[in-house]
């Protein structure tokens, strides 16, 4: 149990509308970084240039059974690196480590130092503790981001990386030298139009904890009730942003309680109790007790989200649909995206574009067609 | 002994309205009117008249006035004309001061000192005329996680669930005992419950048998420290089972149901012989600890086979997050607090005014405690004491309140007026009180509509007030203090609450 000090202290939560992009490749072919870029250049008014990111899965195959850490230190704090080189070399195994490459030409303002590390826990038997690797990772990470001043931890995943900054999507693509660098089998891309101005790199999403990443375009009304629910759980909010709260709540129900999307998406935007009364016998007990049992994080107020994780791609939009999300497939690329016209930009030609319904999961999985599945319910 | 006491109310009567249809003198319990057939005239004695305004409201042709009587003593800020009263009372009697319905000190009403949120530019608010809004809820334990077995677009549950019932509004009937309270007046509370889908509470006065049939799935029943009319089927016949341990007008202290009140049907249903008192302990006399709690939670869930969620009722007192703490750890599915401000029957006027605490500062306290100790989803709060109208509701649920129970309001919907005069059995609109020439005055069929009218009044206002904020299920406001901010308040204050002052 955290100590907790008065809830009336608790900064303000983050309000912000945003622009969201995500390409996969169900082939898992990986491709580089134009049709994700483009596509937030087409979005451009969903931002206001203070917040881009990408997450690209399949980012380093020559280093895929490693932790990749993309850490970022404040210019100003840079004594923060090396208490994190200390901590690192304390608890993992760094197989190499180096400064991101970024273009110097690049306009971005004041940009953090980022340094990704790749890595294996080294898991002390003194601690006594039986994590899995997974969980040791998401401990120190917590560690890194809570206790480190200076330091954030952009993302954790193997084999997959998030870049993000301060600026338009594309400008960060730029620093980052996405577009040369990189190349990978999903990408997710997100614009940001907050409301209050930070200005801190490790605000901009995607959001990311191990290789689960979320992009969310919306302002949830429920926060206060699915924050503290999942505090119990052990998930304390450090951001104070919507994203965070779906980011930690898809973590709980997804990778520690193991339940697929197509049920986590019934509990993040339940049917309603007029509909669950309409259904068969079986499925409105098994809706019935999925609301009461997880009312807490029943997602209210609007939102679309896209999540990621290795092998899967998933878009999902609230459940009286308050923000648009877009579904497309073109061969054995899908799309999800705030705007079809963005997807229309960087692949003009289609096989199929739909409207996902509120609440119905758009899931692409590496070699299937599950994508399709919520077509035949699109609006 | 002559008494030195002022009369309360005075009574006016305008002589060129009065048209002498002895209408008071009828609908007076209390024997203030008086009709002289010599002279031909209306005459009325002051000093037994309650205030109920139940002549006012009645009288034909508007004659009538009754207002707090103003003969007063030298004006005091501590020896109050009440204080002096209560005291002068005493030195007459020398017995304890009683009293009826709910504290009515002016403490401070948090309620009124919280405002709420809307929607305004970066989320919308949703109009529940053309938006579906939903105030169902389920009241009972929930599971730390649920196991699904998932067989291609198969998804069964696997988990075992605990029992839990659903009500269409977060809005209960508080426990009023058949006895405290009429027939007619139980049955109407028990016939709204029942058309509106949700609960009204027994009291521990039982449950007159050719009810348990029609109302039993919509009865919570207690078992409290007299156990009266406690039987296996009693408790198979309802949706909750209720443990009574306090309540809040009387924290600490039992009831006492007078013989005279205790007729054939009262005794029946109390299974006790007709005209004896019926006394309940200050204490559960099997519940000295909290694993006594546990013994008889487990003992009551045995009885009903595990299918009913047992609740457990305490009134709010100083440690009370501690105490619903271990309450949860006992095994209860519910928790009903009971605050400073909570209604009764009876109860000694020392004890109703000054023991307690608010519900609002204690519901905050056991919201925050259970969620710290990860408990918080094993169990329900229900909150109860003082809630006035739609708004109170709306602020109990986003301090952590699961439901509200009502007891004042719903007793209002029918008729009270908060005399504070339910200890004398003579109540004139027929709800507190067991004279049959009174009890007859209530239609179960009126009153019943009149609380139902009142249910959805205040769920329209509650669907109206979640769409403002851009919500559309009553869950996502529970505990969701983001939405709620102080005004007047000091710091400790919003400390307690969690909650901060507006323009935080």
């Amino acid at each position: 149990m955290q100590p907790q000090i008065s809830e009336r202290y608790l900064p303000e939560k983050d309000s912000q509308a945003c622009g969201l992009f995500g390409v996969m490749n169900t082939a898992g072919e990986r491709f580089g970084g134009e049709m994700a870029i483009n596509a937030m250049v087409n979005m451009k008014v969903r931002g206001n240039g203070l917040g881009g990111g990408f997450a690209i899965y399949g980012l380093y195959p020559e280093y895929r059974d490693y932790y990749a850490l993309h850490i970022m230190f404040e210019r100003h704090q840079l004594g923060a690196k090396e208490i994190v080189d200390e901590f690192l070399a304390d608890h993992f195994h760094v197989v190499y480590d180096e400064e991101i490459p970024t273009n110097k030409k690049a306009t971005v303002l004041n940009p953090p130092v980022v340094w990704r590390y790749f890595v294996s826990p080294r898991q002390h038997l003194e601690e006594g503790n039986n994590l899995s690797d997974d969980e040791f990772v998401v401990e120190k990470v917590m560690h890194i981001n809570t206790r480190i001043d200076g330091a954030y931890v952009f993302s954790s995943g193997k084999d997959m990386g998030v870049f993000k900054g301060v600026g338009f999507p594309e400008e960060i693509a730029d620093y980052f030298m996405l577009d040369r660098l990189y190349k990978g089998y999903i990408w997710t891309a997100h614009s940001r139009f907050p409301t209050n101005t930070p200005g801190w790199w490790g605000g901009a999403h995607p959001f990311s904890i191990l290789d689960w990443t979320v992009v969310h375009n919306g302002e949830i009304s429920s926060y206060g009730t699915n924050r503290r629910y999942l505090e119990m759980f052990g998930y304390y909010c450090t951001l104070y942003t919507d994203t965070e709260v779906m980011a930690y709540a898809v973590d709980l129900l997804m990778r520690r309680q193991g339940l697929p999307i197509e049920v986590v998406s019934r509990i993040f935007a339940a049917p309603m109790w007029d509909i669950i009364e309409h259904m068969e016998p079986e499925r409105r007990e098994l809706y019935k007790t999925l609301r009461m049992a997880y009312a807490p994080l029943l997602m209210n107020g609007p939102f679309t989200v896209i999540v990621a994780h290795h092998n899967e791609m998933f878009g999902l939009t609230d459940r009286i649909r308050l923000r648009p999300i877009t579904a497309a497939a073109a061969g054995d690329f899908v799309f999800l995206s705030s705007e079809e016209a963005s997807i229309r930009a960087v692949a003009p030609r289609l096989d199929l574009a739909w409207t996902p319904p509120g609440g119905e999961p758009v899931v692409a999985r590496l070699h299937t067609k599950d994508h399709l599945a919520s077509l035949a319910r699109a609006v | 002994m002559f008494s030195h006491l002022l009369p309360e109310f005075l009574v006016e009567r305008r002589s060129d309205r009065c048209i002498k249809c002895r209408v008071c003198e009828r609908q007076c319990p209390n024997g203030v009117h008086h009709y002289d057939t010599e002279l031909d005239l209306m005459f009325s004695d002051e000093s037994p008249c309650v205030g109920c305004q139940r002549c006012v409201v009645f009288c034909p042709t508007n004659a009538l006035s009754v207002y707090p009587h103003p003969t007063t003593y030298r004006p005091n800020a501590s020896w109050t004309r009440e204080k002096l009263q209560d005291l002068k009372k005493q030195a007459e009697t020398g017995g304890v001061i009683l009293t009826g319905s709910g504290n009515d000190k002016p403490y401070r009403i948090y309620w009124d000192h919280l405002v709420l949120n809307a929607s305004q530019v970066t989320n919308p608010s949703i109009d529940p005329l053309r938006e579906p809004m939903e105030l169902r809820t389920y009241l009972g334990r929930k599971p730390d996680t649920l196991e699904v077995e998932v067989c291609g677009d198969k998804v069964s549950i696997t988990s075992r669930l605990s029992p839990n019932v659903p009500v269409e509004t977060p809005i209960l009937f508080s426990a009023m005992s058949y006895g405290a309270i009429s027939y007619q007046a139980f049955v109407s509370l028990a016939m709204a419950a029942k058309e509106f889908g949700t609960l009204f509470n027994t009291g521990e006065g039982g449950l007159p048998r050719e009810m348990r049939e029609k109302f039993g799935q919509n009865a919570v029943v207690q078992c409290a420290s007299g156990r009266f009319g406690v039987d296996p089927e009693y408790l198979n016949s309802a949706a909750v089972v209720e443990i009574k341990i306090g309540q809040g007008a009387k924290p600490g202290i039992g009831g006492h149901l007078p013989g005279e009140k205790v007729a054939a049907n009262i005794a029946l249903t109390r299974m006790i012989p007709e005209g004896t008192d019926a006394l309940s302990p200050a204490p559960q006399h099997d519940i000295y600890s909290i694993e006594d709690l546990s013994m008889l939670i487990y003992a009551l869930k045995e009885a009903t086979n595990y299918e009913k969620p047992v609740s457990v009722k305490i009134a709010a007192v100083h440690n009370v997050a501690a105490i619903a703490s271990g309450i949860v750890r006992a095994g209860a599915d519910i928790v009903a607090i009971d605050g400073l401000r909570g209604g009764t029957g009876a109860a000694p006027k020392a004890i109703r005014d000054n023991v307690g605490i608010p519900i609002e500062l204690a519901l905050a306290a056991v919201d925050r405690r259970l969620r710290e100790e990860g408990i918080r989803h094993k169990c329900s709060i229900i909150a109860a004491s003082g809630i006035r109208c739609s708004a109170d509701v709306v602020k109990a649920i986003a301090l952590g309140a699961d439901a509200v129970y009502i007891g004042s309001a719903a007793l209002v919907a029918m008729g009270c007026t908060l005399c504070q005069k339910c200890y004398t059995g003579k109540c004139a609109w027929g709800i507190c009180t067991q004279d049959p020439y009174l009890t007859r005055r209530l239609n179960p069929e009126i009153a019943s509509q009149r609380l139902v009218n009142l249910l959805r009044g205040w769920s329209h206002e509650i669907k109206e007030m979640l769409g403002g904020m851009g919500i559309n299920a009553i869950e996502s406001l529970r505990g969701n203090r983001e939405h709620l901010r102080g005004v007047g308040l000091e710091g400790w204050e919003l400390d307690v609450l969690g909650v901060k002052g507006a323009g935080e």
